[in-house]
């Protein structure tokens, strides 16, 4: 049984439908990463499976007792709340103070236990986010551009750390990302999302499909990538034909 | 016995609305909801009155209007009204209503004074009783939610991704926050409680580097303030509850500066 699955998944704000008909689904240890441009409801999908957006159509199966670690793209955090980096660990659950050094280890910020959260640097914010998630000892990783604000060595970094944290904890990856090297690298499915599922698979087999190329183009292996496409294929599902346009600098 | 004393009733009156608010004032300031406190306090005006007319208890009427209230702003701020017009709108109307309400009851020659700024000398028995029963429910359901609060205000997506719902814990923050209205009524009056909630909090927060320290900071802080504006204005023949809340507005500008010099 998978983790997670979506069924006809669809959510809409208002009048707008922000994801139509998405059918995916995610096995135990698995690193799937979802690529598209903006506002192709990335985001939204992640929000939906955390149980944060409820479907205005279709299901979301999630496998009995699953665990899930959260890593939101940004947290705000009130400047009239005060939070040391130990307590933000304890939330949503209080944790042995043993627990906490080791996961701080980990972070590589076994120096900072009682520093403010405020005060941190982009690169010690993601990676007490990340801590933070790992001790709920999740089934499921979700990282909603985890990396955003990080130079290329940090986030290349912060990836190597995903791998690593996959093979000792066995836990299921779903991360969001626009770092498409990095992605084709470090995943073992990439969906590639526009409003619904446009295609799926291994990295190298995405990579080649002309749904994926008619989003990214063909040379977005480097580091930089500027892409621009015109969506008029229709999609055999529905029917539904959405002409527009995106532009997108990496 | 020592409770004889209306000096003693006024202090435990005090202490007790002290306790109650402060706490929960942290979760006002965190979250931003220093104007959702005041609606809530302004509609137990119109509760007062309504309880009056019909010869109900005042704390009963307080009560209900102020959940009614609450319940209300926080199922509209759900849905992207545009907020502070709209609690500008509901709690000077709500205050409104319930002045003209009680000045239409007639036979009744009632001291407006006294639930606007509070009478805490002529605190009863059983008043004493219904503050701490109040403040006692109000910490109990702050501790036993503790975590899930502190998680939904951090982030309902965090929230949201352990099983929490944000909205239930809203939920309990609005009881509690009609709770305190409905019992520092007697204390402070209407027009002052959102201070109760606030100030302290806020006063705390110079001194703090937790939530939790934050809390009980902010309630020894109120503390403080009650005792000292009670025994001020016994000494200086003011009313008691604006002095509690000027004590407490000075305490601020002390930590604020005790705050800045630190940093």
């Amino acid at each position: 049984m998978p983790l997670i699955e979506t069924r006809g998944l669809t959510i809409g704000f208002g009048r707008s439908t922000v994801l139509h008909d998405v059918n995916m689904s995610l096995e135990r240890g698995e690193i799937v990463t979802i690529v598209g441009p903006n506002g192709s409801g990335k985001s939204t999908l992640l929000r939906a499976i955390i149980g944060a957006l409820r479907p205005t159509g279709g299901r979301i199966i999630r496998a009995p007792g699953l665990r899930i670690g959260y890593v939101p793209q940004k947290l705000h955090i009130d400047p009239t709340l005060p939070l040391t980096v130990t307590r933000f660990l304890g939330l949503p659950r209080r944790h042995p103070a043993a627990d906490l050094r080791a996961a701080l280890e980990q972070a590589g910020l076994p120096d900072l236990p009682d520093r403010q959260m405020a005060d941190l640097s982009g690169g010690q914010f993601q990676r007490v986010l990340l801590a933070r998630a790992l001790l709920e000892k999740p089934d499921l990783l979700i990282l909603d551009e985890a990396t955003q604000g990080l130079d290329q060595p940090g986030s290349a970094a912060f990836y190597r750390r995903i791998e690593e944290v996959r093979q000792e904890m066995g836990c299921a990856v779903l991360m969001v990302s626009h770092e498409l090297h990095v992605v084709m690298s470090a995943s073992d499915r990439v969906i590639c999302l526009n409003g619904h599922v446009c295609c799926e698979g291994r990295p190298e087999v995405v990579a080649q499909a002309e749904e994926y190329r008619a989003i990214f183009g063909t040379g977005t292996q480097g580091a930089l990538a500027l892409y621009r496409h015109d969506h008029d294929h229709g999609h055999d599902h529905d029917g539904h034909d959405h002409p527009h346009s995106h532009e997108a600098a990496e | 016995m020592i409770l004889d004393d209306f000096l003693v009733r006024a202090a435990l009156a005090g202490l007790g609305v002290a306790v109650a608010a402060a706490p929960l004032g942290s979760f006002v300031v965190w979250r931003r909801m220093a104007y959702f406190g005041d609606a809530t306090a302004h509609a137990a005006m119109l509760g007062v009155a309504i309880a009056l007319a019909f010869s109900m208890s005042v704390f009963a009427g307080a009560l209900a209007m102020s959940l009614i209230m609450a319940t209300t702003v926080s199922t509209l701020s759900g849905r992207g009204f545009a907020m502070d017009t709209l609690l500008g709108v509901l709690a000077h109307s709500a205050l409104a209503f319930g002045l003209v309400a009680v000045s239409l009851l007639s036979g009744v020659r009632i001291d407006l004074m006294a639930y606007l700024f509070g009478d805490i000398l002529a605190v009863s028995r059983s008043d004493l009783a219904v503050i701490w029963g109040g403040a006692a429910l109000v910490l109990g359901l702050l501790t036993w939610r503790w975590q899930a609060l502190l998680t939904s205000t951090l982030s309902p997506d965090l929230a949201y991704s352990a099983g929490i719902d944000p909205r239930r814990e809203q939920l309990v923050l609005t009881l509690a926050l009609a709770v305190v209205v409905a019992v520092a009524i007697k204390v402070v009056g209407v027009l002052l409680i959102a201070a109760m909630l606030i100030v302290p909090a806020a006063a705390a927060r110079p001194l703090a580097t937790t939530p939790e320290r934050m809390a009980v900071t902010a309630t020894l802080l109120a503390a403080a303030a009650a005792l000292g504006g009670l025994y001020l204005s016994f000494r200086l023949d003011t009313p008691t509850g604006p002095t509690i809340v000027c004590v407490a507005a000075l305490i601020f500008a002390a930590t604020a500066l005790v705050g800045g010099v630190r940093r």
